[in-house]
């Protein structure tokens, strides 16, 4: 290795610190779709069945959570500026926690297993918290005008609470201790998960690609000053709110208002972009933003029309649109920018002066393998809606086109990490010899 | 302070602008449009790297006293661009649009998440 190029190599950890993370988590979507199949129509039911609380988990703590676990340490020394010590051993011991602990929790909560839950309340209590506070800790160091950090120690701040009000809830199923206020803490739960966690970070973090990346003009400044902050003490303030109901109404209303400014801007500057190549990555963003907006639409329309909020899959429709929709959507576009070109700047970092090739990002990761992955994601979206509505025809297809997508994403991952070792390898004998 | 960010952040999105006519033209296989678009690109990027390493750089290195910092990241990030810019002309020459547009997609992430740390840092 040259010197030059230690330099900002010794600012990104090494490749497989995210990797071990964006490996596992398509694996968990899989499963989820696997024990939907088995499920069947029934699954639909209820979201707080256990098979639906289990399926719910995978996907938000086993894909979105362990995906962004994984993009956070690699983004982290860039955002701060400065490199995570021991990132090597760090991310192992969260990787290896967090799955642990989410294989358990989800077994525990689908099989009504209190054993599983007791082992996996210390494993995710220990993973998610040490992580939150790691990162909001390393971002003491990022320059206070940098949007994109703040919203990130936002986010882990409501990742936080979300991991403590969820440990509340998982002592309360694992030791059967009465928990009057059970259904309002759930409540709270998945909306500080989703909207907080998961919205502020997808927000704060497409302040800075979304334009980097698609070549849009720059969003307003005083949308990336405000934005995230505002959303966040709305999403605080719900909570002291609980017991006025319609002060709460005006909370909610304000952060579906927030959330659709964001969708609506985002897609506005993306059609003023001043780069018109087709992209997978832009079109799985552009869906994920619509699925957020459906989800503000259906929400507001409840709200106007109560009998739609009455309608037995209200709830579940607003899940899928956020989970499946909006998160994983943008999530799997992420990846397909983040994974190739990780290959990329470690094999070129690694390449030294013995002159091997290094293939560019649409050779690691070819447009014709990513493509039909995203058809096959918007195609398990809709049927999965459907499902939601008319469980009995559409449970079945809407499960098996989920695990498919999911295969098809987890493959085109490894093949990517497998080119990255090929070539190393390569690269490795040309310098030994 | 202003009078660097001044220069960098238009100059910045006229590189953008430039890189964006080469890839339009390279996709849709308008070979002499790719050709002088990616001339004209690849002499912007040239000058503003010029204009850092030559102006900008040792002035920053002269007011903080720091040599080995930033400032030697970001040269050689330059070399890594300068780089790929030899490759894309290798591509556009030889009018191979997967190599072309793939090495663009490399360029571009690289050319962005360095000006990224430009603009914050200087």
């Amino acid at each position: 290795m040259t010197p030059q190029n230690s330099l900002s190599l010794d600012q990104a950890p090494p490749i497989g610190v995210p990797l071990r993370f964006f490996v596992t988590a398509p694996l968990f979507a899989v499963t989820a779709a696997l024990l939907a199949l088995w499920q069947g129509a029934d699954l639909f039911g209820s979201r707080w069945s256990p098979a639906m609380l289990g399926i719910t988990h995978l996907l938000t703590l086993g894909y979105l959570g362990l995906i962004m676990l994984g993009a956070i340490l690699q983004m982290l020394p860039v955002v701060a500026g400065t490199p995570v010590r021991r990132p090597v051993p760090v991310a192992g011991a969260i990787h290896v926690l967090a799955t642990g602990g989410i294989a358990l929790l989800c077994y525990g909560l689908i099989f009504t297993a209190p054993l599983a839950l007791k082992i996996a309340l210390p494993l995710l209590g220990t993973a998610l918290l040490s992580f939150a506070a790691l990162v909001f800790l390393t971002l003491r160091r990022a320059l206070p005008q940098n949007m994109t950090a703040r919203a990130m120690r936002l986010a882990v701040l409501m990742l936080a609470a979300t991991v403590l009000l969820g440990l509340v809830l998982l002592s309360n199923h694992a030791f059967g201790w009465w928990l009057q206020a059970r259904e309002a803490l759930a409540e709270l739960h998945l909306t500080w998960g989703l909207l907080g966690w998961v919205g502020l970070l997808i927000a704060g973090v497409a302040f800075q690609v979304v334009p980097m990346f698609q070549l849009t003009p720059a969003y307003p400044v005083r949308l990336t000053r405000r934005l995230v902050p505002a959303l966040f003490i709305l999403l605080l303030a719900l909570a002291a709110a609980s017991r006025f109901p319609e002060f709460q109404l005006a909370l909610k209303i304000l952060l579906a208002a927030g959330f659709a400014v964001f969708a609506l801007t985002t897609l506005q500057l993306q059609a003023k972009r001043r780069r018109k190549l087709s992209d997978v990555s832009l079109d799985l963003w552009r869906g994920g933003l619509i699925g957020l907006l459906s989800a503000v639409a259906l929400w507001l329309a409840a709200q106007l029309v109560p009998a739609i909020g009455e309608l037995q899959g209200y709830g579940m429709l607003l899940g899928v649109l956020m989970i499946v929709g909006f998160a994983m959507s943008i999530i799997n576009g992420m990846l397909y920018k983040i994974v190739p070109f990780l290959v990329w700047f470690h094999l070129q970092g690694r390449r030294g002066a013995n002159g091997t090739t290094v293939p560019n990002v649409r050779e690691i990761l070819p447009e014709s393998r990513s493509r039909p992955q995203m058809r096959l994601h918007f195609a398990a979206l809709a049927v999965l809606l459907a499902a939601v509505l008319v469980p009995a025809v559409f449970a079945y297809p809407a499960a098996l086109l989920f695990a498919v997508s999911n295969f098809w994403l987890w493959l085109n991952i490894v093949a990517a990490g497998r080119t990255y070792r090929r070539v190393a390898a390569r690269s490795g004998e040309a310098a030994a010899g | 302070m202003t009078t660097i960010s001044d220069f960098l952040v238009p100059d910045h999105k006229r590189c953008d602008d430039l890189f964006a006519a080469a890839e339009a033209a390279a996709a849709e296989g308008d070979w002499d449009g790719a050709t002088s678009g990616f001339a004209l690109f690849r002499a912007a990027l040239l000058h503003h790297f010029a204009m850092e390493e030559e102006v900008m750089f040792p002035a920053f290195e002269t007011r903080t006293g720091m040599r080995q910092g930033p400032t030697a990241m970001m040269r050689n990030e330059h070399r890594q661009m300068t780089g790929m810019l030899g490759q894309m002309d290798k591509a556009v020459t030889g009018k191979d649009a997967n190599a072309f547009l793939g090495d663009a997609d490399t360029l571009l992430i690289l050319m962005q998440q360095h000006n990224v740390k430009e603009e914050q840092m200087l």
